[in-house]
């Protein structure tokens, strides 16, 4: 039996190649905000005016137009590479950024575009530019800002943004920071006002893009886990987020599972994956059922896999283990089995099999 | 006096995933901002072991003294909840909130002492470490291989008025361990062997960073509760992580949570004196998490307890992973199979003891 930690020659040299690549590239550190005011910039700021006193090279190469006393005291503690003014837009000097190269760059604002004409379209691709020279870099983004999220902070807020930033580009991110807003525990409230102020629409938002910015700094750090797994050696370790696998099967009430596993996933905000092990005598009818029931998958938002295996059990649960799934879902028949004359049905070998995972039967 | 205040205290929870993140700082940070504003303010318990910088915020805030507490012979020194309680400040600030009070002392538990506190109208500030929350354990043990003792019921943390992180990347965190500022000597060493590794603290950072999400998502209006779960408890000792598991799907799913004992006589009278503590311990357990429980008489496991489902409305029912060997209790590995087959109209999970590692 193979080991399931041992790599491969080629997973081996994928690996290395990857650590390399690593160290090429700057790193990508980003604090992440949910509304405005809560001190971004002044984190950022106080974490280059710290790296300079341990003898980093830090400059500024971007920072938005506000200020406070707190703020101009650190600005005036980091060179600054002064924007260009591009069309009365602020653009970062990336050139004259890249022939400093500087230990670490702080950019304020990851979420501007740059005026046609420039050499990136949007500032987080410089950003891009700046990483793969080697430089490291520091920034800021407010949750608004991110693509994949807009349409959704934009409902909470009730305000349109016109820039943003792809949510992959902040995955790849090394840290990140939720600054949370000191919040506020004021204890001259009474029982009553305490409860008006529960309904406090503004504090209800607020609590929602909090919550969004949290799921979000955990989903970067769930990828970054990613990055140990291999590299330890490690046993993967289940349950830091829930990950629901539904199993079809020809038979499987394929649309109960999948509906029932996106509102568990959702109310865990889990990851969600469907997966089908291949049956190489399926009727017609039963591929019609397969495409309809994988279309039902991908319909609503899983990531689905098909793949073939001798042993439908042992495919599944490898895949389970390399997943971190912490769910399986899967169909059972047993209204026609007969008591006492249980046979070991693939349900009853899966049951057996998936150590440390749950697993959710359903009837046909 | 007991009584005598009908508003609570509210309670502030410091939440972090390791040792050396800052709860205790940012907690006398927040104690010291609040004694400027003039609220009356005292610490009722401050862990002596804490780092230098945090030492020096305890610098003009009050303290209420400890309570020495003998314990077979020794002489130790508990948080006197009793002497807060009397010293009837608006706010007291309460560090290690998970921490287990030696026997002899009013109330087992710090968390006790604390909700006996809220009683009273004073509000709290407390510190603790996600891997402390009940539900979690499992899950802890899997990621670090630690087994944590002392826990806290997940009820107790939801009734925190608010849940904030206190977030330091591990990358930060490691740096600090390094510098000596979590530990000295030997100590830095041994942690990074055991709960410092980076890729431990990356995951323990990923679940406070969820723990807090679902803190303030169930802080907001509640969405309709769907379904109830019910858990199948026996006298063996996989129900602990049946419960845990049931009760935590349950409070995500935000539904009632049961649990179940069928006996096949009267007075559980069948049972060795052994299974007897055992299966109370598990019913103790369950109930110290909320999970209201219930014992009826039957002798078909499976069909007394799919009827029982079916009266109580449950959509779910979670049962343990039989056992590997079909030696230990042979009619268990029917009880699934049964169990599946009589509730085609509910939910049927079964849950493998999370003990994968070590």
């Amino acid at each position: 039996m193979p080991q399931p930690n041992r790599l491969t020659p080629d997973e081996l040299l994928r690996q290395v190649q990857a650590e390399e690549e690593y160290a090429r590239t700057g790193r990508l550190k980003v604090f992440l905000g949910y509304a405005s005011g809560v001190g971004k910039t002044f984190r950022m700021l106080d974490e280059g005016r710290r790296r300079r006193e341990r003898g980093q090279d830090v400059v500024l190469g971007a920072v938005q137009p506000h200020s406070s006393p707190d703020l101009d005291d650190l600005l005036n503690k980091i060179p600054v590479i002064p924007l260009l003014e591009i069309e009365h837009t602020p653009v970062m000097d990336v050139e004259t950024i890249l022939r400093r190269t500087p230990l670490v760059c702080l950019v304020d604002g990851l979420a501007y575009d740059n005026p046609p004409g420039s050499r990136n379209l949007h500032r987080w691709q410089d950003v891009e530019q700046l990483l793969a020279a080697g430089i490291s870099v520091i920034t800021t983004i407010n949750l608004q800002f991110v693509e994949e999220l807009r349409e959704q902070v934009e409902s909470i807020r009730d305000k349109r943004v016109h820039v943003s930033v792809p949510v992959a580009f902040l995955h790849r991110a090394d840290e990140i920071v939720v600054v949370d807003t000191p919040t506020d525990f004021s204890v001259a409230r009474t029982a009553d006002s305490y409860a008006a102020a529960e309904q406090d629409e503004a504090a209800r938002k607020l609590s929602q893009l909090r919550e969004l910015a949290l799921l979000l700094a955990a989903d970067v750090v769930d990828e970054q886990l990613e990055g140990f797994l291999p590299a330890e050696g490690a046993t993967p370790a289940w349950g830091t987020q829930e990950k629901i696998l539904v199993c079809l099967t020809p038979r499987a009430n394929a649309q109960r599972m999948i509906e029932r596993a996106r509102v568990i996933c959702d109310r865990f905000h889990g990851e969600l994956f469907v997966i089908y092990v291949g049956q190489s005598d399926l009727t017609a009818d039963g591929q019609a059922a397969l495409e309809r029931n994988l279309s039902l998958a991908r319909q609503a938002g899983a990531e689905v896999k098909l793949m073939t295996g001798q042993d439908a059990v042992a495919t599944i649960i490898e895949f389970a283990r390399q997943q971190r799934i912490t769910q399986i879902f899967i169909g059972h028949s047993l209204n026609k089995s007969i008591w006492g004359r249980f046979t070991r049905t693939t349900v009853d070998r899966l049951i057996r099999a998936a150590e440390g995972i749950d697993v959710k039967l359903f009837p046909h | 006096m007991s009584n005598s205040s009908p508003i609570k205290g509210r309670l502030k929870v410091f939440l972090g995933y390791a040792a050396g993140v800052g709860k205790t700082y940012q907690m006398l940070e927040e104690a010291r901002e609040l004694k400027r504003g003039n609220t009356d303010v005292v610490v009722g318990y401050f862990e002596p072991h804490a780092r230098p910088d945090t030492i020096a915020l305890m610098e003009g805030l009050e303290s209420v003294p400890l309570r020495a507490v003998e314990y077979r012979g020794a002489r130790f020194e508990e948080m006197d909840a009793d002497g807060i309680v009397a010293r009837n400040p608006q706010v007291a600030v309460v560090d290690e909130f998970p921490h287990t009070n030696v026997p002899g002392s009013p109330r087992a538990k710090r968390w006790e002492d604390v909700i006996y506190i809220l009683d009273h109208g004073i509000h709290v500030l407390t510190t603790m470490n996600v891997q402390h929350l009940e539900s979690l354990n499992d899950q802890v043990f899997n990621m670090t291989g630690v087994r944590v003792r002392e826990t806290v019921p997940d009820w107790v943390v939801q009734q925190a008025a608010e849940v904030v992180m206190v977030d330091l990347t591990p990358r930060a965190l490691l740096n600090r361990l390094d510098r000596g500022v979590v530990y000295q000597g030997d100590k830095i060493t041994k942690a990074k062997q055991n709960f410092f590794k980076e890729s431990t603290l990356v995951a323990l950072r990923e679940v406070a960073l969820r723990e807090t999400a679902f803190e303030v998502e169930s802080r907001q209006p509640a969405t309709n509760a769907a379904g109830r779960v019910l858990v199948y408890i026996t006298d063996d000792p996989s129900s602990i992580a049946l419960i845990r598991r049931g009760k935590r799907v349950a409070d995500y799913m935000k539904s009632e949570c049961l649990a179940l004992v069928v006996s096949p006589a009267a007075n559980v009278s069948h049972l060795a004196p052994e299974q007897l503590k055992h299966l109370q311990k598990n019913l103790n357990f369950a109930r110290q998490l909320h999970l209201q429980t219930h014992e009826i008489i039957g002798s078909d496991v499976a069909e007394h307890l799919v009827a029982f489902a079916r009266q109580h409305g449950v959509t779910q029912i979670y049962l343990s992973r039989p056992k590997p060997s079909p030696l230990s209790m042979p009619f268990t590995k029917d009880l699934v199979e049964k169990v599946a087959r009589l509730a085609r109209d509910m939910e049927v999970t079964i849950v493998a003891e999370r003990v994968t590692k070590k």
